[in-house]
């Protein structure tokens, strides 16, 4: 579903990624995982095309995307929930939700999908006509994830989701985001919370300093004992 | 003369900056910039119209129409040669760069016409409307409702329309909203079509009211505009209407009761005090992120 061969992305005249490489298949969990700064929200950004790699390629679908729009790429099937849910604050839970499906035309569907989303966060529905920006961290993450699902994503890019929530909260989205793998969505989920996104991941690549140094499946990671050492605490 | 037809009269000039102040506030709602040449944009609505009022006698609508098309395309013009280029420059650049086009149209306008004054060649020859002691000429009440009419179609367009929504999301992040599949080079091309129409029209009407044009009329207007975008609070659209309406009210009460040299220093003073007392304007706010 999607490969990344040797990618080095700058930020300034610094190196921020020095040749990364991997694979997300269809159907998978992959996450990678990684201390702050090691670069996992840099590769997302420049999965979805809002920065742009000094070399290598990026392949979705048997295309290359390398030099793809944003805009064009989630016509493709992408969708990337960023880091920090950034929800349009000051429009309303349901116009959030309107604009993830901005691509989409059936406006039949786009109402059946926001049934769904509300089925899936029952919590947006009683908050559809609330500003987003009133929401609390939890329910913006709802939101941040909800919205990108209008647009009925193959491959669905996860920035940090676990950030700033409670653990019972934490608990909950990640159930979300394996029922959501369940219903035919390949998810690639960046977590600096290693062992909650080893629990539910298929594969895993770790991240340092811009480059990934082990990767393998995500149990026997999860049982590695440099890994447990490093990440796991 | 009463107080309620310097009101009036306050009201007549305040709806034509609250439309050159939209423009204004729309275009650094969605990328930060203060378009210096906005101003200039209203020249350029007004020369339009004398073009075709003069040269093809047209119907005043079928003027404005064209007036309208000819900025919007205008606005998206200078946007994609002078602006696009200076997406990922420093602000200060696209600042300067803004001052520049509007020297460019100046000095083009200039070229074309000549520096002389040329009297605008509409006029409305109905006796004004009585009511009491009150005169209320036609080009009041056109302009008037002209201007509200356009400001409630736009608020509708804004909240309701897809179009008007990307660019509500644009101005409020634009990684996110590329992310949502949101083009927003097109939604800044809008954005700049939008706001140069209303300046456009702005410019049709303040010519109607002040039947004189040359190529630098639209710089003071402009800057009166632009001052009454940032007392509203600039990005926010609300504000810029309430701006428009106040500057003018105040403008037309201070040459009525106090002084015709002093208004534009009162003015002036008006904002100042206010950017003391609450920076963002009058219905801004400070905007906290929620982590």
């Amino acid at each position: 579903m999607l490969t990344i061969n040797n990618i080095n992305v700058n930020y300034g005249s610094i190196r921020a990624i020095k040749d990364v490489s991997f694979q997300v298949h269809q159907g998978e969990i992959v996450t990678l995982i990684g201390a702050n700064g090691a670069g996992k929200t840099t590769i997302l950004h420049t999965i979805s095309g809002l920065l742009r790699a000094q070399s290598g390629e990026i392949i979705f679908k048997d295309q290359t995307v390398s030099s793809t729009e944003p805009h064009q790429l989630l016509k493709m099937g992408m969708a990337h929930v960023p880091e920090g849910r950034r929800v349009f604050s000051q429009m309303s839970v349901l116009e959030n939700l309107e604009l993830g499906a901005y691509t989409r035309k059936n406006k039949k569907e786009i109402e059946e999908n926001i049934s769904k989303v509300f089925e899936r966060f029952p919590r947006l529905k009683e908050r559809k006509k609330q500003l987003a920006g009133t929401l609390s961290g939890g329910e913006q993450q709802m939101l941040a994830m909800g919205r990108a699902l209008m647009s009925k994503p193959k491959l669905l890019l996860l920035d940090e989701p676990s950030m700033g929530l409670a653990p019972i909260l934490v608990k909950e989205i990640f159930n979300i985001i394996q029922e959501i793998n369940q219903t035919g969505t390949t998810i690639l989920l960046v977590e600096q919370n290693a062992h909650m996104a080893l629990s539910i991941a298929h594969r895993a690549y770790v991240l340092e300093t811009g480059k990934i140094v082990m990767e393998g499946k995500a149990e026997s990671l999860l049982g590695n004992e440099q890994v447990k050492k490093a990440y796991l605490g | 003369m009463t107080f309620l037809q310097q009101l009036i009269n306050g009201l007549h000039v305040g709806s034509i900056y609250a439309l050159i102040a939209l423009g204004y506030t729309m275009v650094y709602g969605i990328i930060k910039l203060i378009n210096f040449a906005h101003g200039d944009i209203m020249m350029l609505g007004a020369f339009t119209a004398f073009m075709t009022l003069t040269t093809f006698q047209l119907p005043i609508g079928v003027v404005l129409l064209i007036t309208i098309i000819f900025c919007a395309i205008a606005g998206m013009l200078i946007e994609r040669i002078a602006y696009k280029p200076l997406r990922n420059a420093p602000r200060i650049s696209a600042l300067i760069t803004a001052i520049g086009v509007s020297f460019a149209l100046e000095n083009l306008f200039l070229i074309l016409f000549g520096a002389s004054s040329k009297p605008f060649p509409y006029h409305i020859n109905l006796p004004p409307l009585s009511i009491g002691p009150l005169q209320i000429t036609w080009i009041t009440i056109i302009t008037l409702l002209l201007s509200v009419g356009i400001m409630l179609m736009l608020d509708f367009f804004i909240k309701k329309t897809k179009i008007g929504k990307a660019m509500r999301a644009v101005s409020e992040d634009e990684d996110a909203a590329q992310l949502m599949g949101i083009n927003t080079s097109t939604t800044i091309s809008i954005t700049f079509a939008i706001g140069s129409a209303l300046g456009g029209v702005g410019g049709v009407l303040y010519s109607i009211a002040y039947p004189q044009i040359q190529p630098y009329m639209g710089v003071m207007p402009g800057l009166k505009a632009f001052i009454a975008a940032v007392l509203g609070g600039i990005g926010i659209m609300p504000g810029a209407m309430l701006g428009g309406f106040l500057m003018g009210i105040i403008e037309s009460l201070t040459k009525g009761y106090i002084s015709t040299l002093w208004s534009d220093a009162i003015v002036f003073g008006i904002l100042i005090l206010v950017l003391l007392i609450k920076p963002t304007g009058i219905l801004g706010k400070n905007i906290r992120e929620k982590v």
